[in-house]
């Protein structure tokens, strides 16, 4: 049954994706950054309800530098679908998807401040884990990972 | 039944000179009193809040060491239990509990998080509660067994025994 929406799905991207195939049961495509809107709009179109997750890969030696991923998931069909795009470290943006998912706002929230990237049409993007003062971007490989940013003072002692 | 009572009164009505006077060292006596009357405020942020919620409950029941009701104010508490992890972005809420609590005051770090950071070391997490606030007694454990945390009131009822009790502080 899911071959037939995948199927479905992959007759409609057009020029949207470089690439769409099925992985592990779960249709991996591979958008254009500025396909991701048009495409996730037909995805919600064509049943895809739910949004699971926006989140980040950093591949230091690569370029484009970063991978922005989305799941979505089909309420009515059970399956999933994650959309991949690739972004540079020089203007990490892609398009916000809070007009067409709501509770995209918080998850491209953390995505923004753990590895800086950030979402064209998302207006509070406000740290949410994090602090305000916090300078960087925790997630990404080029930030040490010790490195801590205390907002109290320590005692002496303790440097 | 029992002929071996001591009478607190002598016959006719007239006292019997017994307990009516004792004496001690000033320090002593204040520190047995404050030892036997911790008021805790646990400062519970993870999962350690399961071993402190088992030694509070009866089978270990800390109230054996006056130290079993648990206080949700700072301003009536005289112990500060920090019960899991404490991360960068905790810890001035951690300050301001601290600093809002009267003297006297104790620091417990409950298990290995409260203590040392733990496992974790990394951009969030405060590497040991001792950064922030001066820790008395701490305890070990990824959760410590509720054994180990009498043992830490003990041992913190002990410090608090042998501790000058001043009338007067800095404070006033």
């Amino acid at each position: 049954m899911s071959d037939a929406v995948f199927d479905r799905v992959r007759s409609g991207l057009g020029d949207l994706a470089q690439d769409a195939a099925v992985s592990h049961g779960v249709l991996v495509i591979d958008a254009t950054p500025a396909g991701v809107l048009p495409l996730v709009r037909g995805l919600k179109a064509s049943g895809f309800d739910m949004f699971l997750d926006v989140t980040a890969v950093d591949w230091p030696a690569q370029a484009p530098r970063f991978e922005v991923v989305w799941h979505f998931y089909s309420t009515t069909h059970k399956v999933r679908v994650r959309v991949k795009t690739r972004v540079a470290e020089q203007q990490p943006e892609v398009d916000s998807l809070v007009a067409l998912y709501g509770s995209a706002a918080f998850m491209e929230r953390e995505c923004h401040e753990m590895y800086g990237i950030r979402f064209r049409g998302n207006d509070d993007l406000r740290p949410l884990l994090l602090y305000e003062g916090f300078v960087g971007f925790p997630l990404r490989k080029d930030y040490a990972k010790e490195q801590e940013q205390p907002l109290v003072p320590y005692r002496e002692g303790f440097q | 039944m029992n002929d071996k009572v001591i009478p607190i009164q002598a016959a006719g009505g007239q006292p019997s000179g017994a307990f009516e006077y004792i004496s001690t060292k000033k320090d002593e006596l204040v520190g047995w009193a404050r030892k036997f009357s911790l008021f805790p405020y646990p400062f519970v942020t993870a999962c350690c809040a399961m071993e402190f919620m088992a030694v509070s409950s009866t089978p270990y029941d800390t109230d054996r060491f006056g130290a079993a009701l648990p206080r949700f104010s700072p301003r009536q508490s005289d112990l500060l239990m920090v019960v899991g992890t404490i991360n960068h972005k905790q810890a001035p809420i951690l300050l301001k509990v601290y600093e809002q609590m009267c003297e006297p005051k104790w620091v417990m770090a409950f298990g290995a998080c409260a203590t040392s950071g733990g496992f974790y070391q990394n951009y969030a997490t405060l590497l040991g509660v001792d950064r922030i606030v001066p820790v008395d007694v701490y305890i070990p454990g990824c959760p410590p067994r509720p054994e180990m945390v009498i043992d830490g009131i003990m041992k913190l009822q002990d410090k608090i025994a042998r501790e000058r009790h001043p009338i007067l502080t800095k404070e006033f």
